[in-house]
């Protein structure tokens, strides 16, 4: 008679004589399951995945003395991705700073030139971007002559933050404008009516509350570059300064290992990325402290976002 | 309109007027804060009374008019070039603002707040800052709310700080832009308890914007009441409140007492 909502469609066109059993024993299931405490639930799920896999890579031929002896290979790379990262997201950083206040201004310079670089920065792939400062842009260096030739002639690492950055700084700048945008009006003003000029204003009441808004995001833009960091590979390097992914293409391919060799690099990433959350998490406490009333249970919005993500 | 008696005025505002647009909120307005006067300024919403306070820092550009805080005058319309720009923020140094919602800092303690000005703005250093900071939480009856954030504080403490903060800066005249209109009914008396402290000890030169007659009644040493963008009526409380001339004053207090 009451057909609830959790009876599918099926077992309504199927003759009824069994429903009652049928019912009775998924509802015994439920309420064992619902004895199990979720967390150990959940261990049992990425047990189960993980078991999953490894029947998998064991089906595959899969040489775990190979990974061990090229994991340390593949591992010298962490050192260049982790540099090719933070170099990248702290010129991005800074681009995203100007970019937000540029495009806030009423001033028509700053406003043409960081609406130019957001457009086309967020217009165009980070991998054609990455030959164009590293490819493209000697030719026009050789075109104007020296000293430019030598100085728009750059090498890998250089061209890959430029271009990490580059990109990263326009997508950033929407998320620093809308740090600094969410700070409401009513600061500014007071700021304004103690006599503060525009960069005490910034550097003293607004951007320091907008880098609350600003990080949680800063921090996933962060995770991406660092796995965007592998596209660097694909401009070709000297051994001594390749990172994670072009170390594990070059091992991986030489001795036909690309599972095993793929699969550290991927781990690799995997182990940089969690790590940071971490670091973000806590970082995100800190900056949370002004917004909590007094008992210490209370966080913040940011930090529950963040919690809900790592 | 009126004669300050010992000729300097803290604050005088000539021929004032604003438009937002084609909507003119002020119509020519003349007002001079005479040192140590209490001004209360009042009005219907919408009358210009709040614009009117905002012109005297310049967080509203005047369309039209001069004003003049502690001897420095500014013409207002035109461009904001950097000389002028420095001028409002001399004027801006000298007026001691309170908004309708506080707007602490919501990122620094009370005391820190207190500070802010003095440190980033006047170059004081900070022991000095803060030994003068504590000395305005008594002023303001919350010597125990220091370390506190705005957010942990109630709106009457937090617009207690609010008034701190603004003393900080050694201000020729204080601005209330309706100090307590965003108030629960329960700590409206506090804010005001401070700002007659204000008034009757430290002679402190305000220019308030408040319905809050009562008030004006005991502290206004002269009231102007705002109609369309216009002082039509100016007075001691006791002209005022007791024998208002103009119709629309009569049946603005008729409304509110």
């Amino acid at each position: 008679m009451a057909v609830g909502s959790e009876s599918g469609g099926g077992e309504v066109a199927s003759p009824l004589p069994p429903a009652g059993e049928r019912r009775s024993r998924r509802e015994g299931l439920e309420l064992y399951s619902a004895r199990i405490p979720f967390r150990l639930k959940l261990a049992a799920v990425w047990a189960t995945i993980l078991t999953l896999l490894v029947a998998l890579f064991a089906a595959a031929d899969f040489d775990t003395a190979w990974m061990r002896d090229h994991a340390s290979f593949i591992a010298r790379g962490i050192t260049w991705t982790i540099i090719i990262a933070v170099l990248a997201i702290v010129l991005a950083c800074v681009l995203a700073l100007f970019g937000a206040l540029g495009r806030l201004s009423h001033n028509a310079i700053a406003v043409g030139v960081t609406g130019f670089y957001t457009s086309f920065f967020r217009g165009t792939p980070l991998i054609v971007q990455l030959f164009l400062i590293y490819l493209a842009l000697p030719q026009i260096g050789i075109a104007l002559g020296e000293p430019w030739a030598t100085w728009l002639t750059l090498d890998v690492l250089t061209a890959g933050v430029l271009a990490l950055g580059l990109n990263y700084g326009a997508y950033m700048t929407e998320i620093f404008r809308a740090g600094i945008q969410s700070i409401g009006h009513g600061q500014s003003e007071a700021a304004e009516a103690l006599g503060m000029t525009y960069s005490q204003k910034m550097r003293r009441v607004v951007l320091p509350q907008a880098f609350r808004v600003i990080i949680p995001p800063t921090g996933n833009e962060f995770i991406a570059m660092m796995k965007d960091t592998a596209l660097v590979s694909f401009l070709g390097t000297s051994i001594d300064q390749m990172e994670i992914f072009r170390r594990a293409q070059l091992v991986g391919k030489a001795d036909f290992r690309n599972l095993e060799a793929l699969l550290v690099a991927a781990l690799m990433y995997w182990g940089l990325t969690t790590i940071f959350q971490f670091f973000q998490l806590r970082l995100e406490r800190r900056l949370g402290k002004a917004y909590t009333r007094g008992t210490a249970g209370v966080s913040a919005p940011g930090q529950r976002a963040a919690a809900g993500r790592a | 309109m009126t004669e300050v008696l010992n000729g300097a005025a803290d604050v005088r505002v000539t021929g004032l007027r604003k438009s937002f647009g084609t909507h003119e909120v002020l119509k020519g307005i003349d007002l001079d804060v005479g040192h140590g006067e209490v001004v209360v300024i009042f009005g219907r919403s919408g009358s210009g009374k709040s614009t009117l306070l905002r012109c005297i820092n310049f967080l509203e550009e005047p369309t039209e008019g001069t004003i003049e805080v502690a001897g420095i005058r500014i013409e207002g319309g035109g461009i904001r070039t950097r000389a002028k720009r420095d001028r409002i923020r001399q004027v801006r140094i000298r007026t001691g603002m309170v908004f309708q919602d506080f707007n602490l800092f919501a990122h620094r303690t009370a005391l820190e707040n207190v500070m802010e000005g003095p440190v980033t703005v006047l170059g004081r250093s900070r022991k000095q800052a803060r030994a003068a900071a504590r000395e305005l939480m008594l002023v303001v009856g919350l010597p125990d709310k220091a370390d506190h954030y705005p957010i942990q504080l109630s709106g009457g403490q937090q617009q207690r700080i609010a008034i701190a903060r603004a003393l900080a800066m050694d201000p020729t005249v204080m601005l209330f832009d309706e100090p307590t209109s965003a108030l629960d009914p329960e700590l409206i008396g506090e804010v005001l308890g401070v700002m007659r402290r204000l008034a009757t000890e430290l002679r402190m030169t305000m220019v308030v914007v408040t319905h809050e007659m009562g008030f004006a009644r005991e502290v206004a040493s002269r009231m102007a009441f705002v109609h369309e963008g216009e002082i039509i009526e100016e007075g001691t409380p006791a002209e005022l409140l007791g024998s208002p001339s103009r119709p629309e004053t009569r049946r603005f207090l008729e409304a509110v007492l």
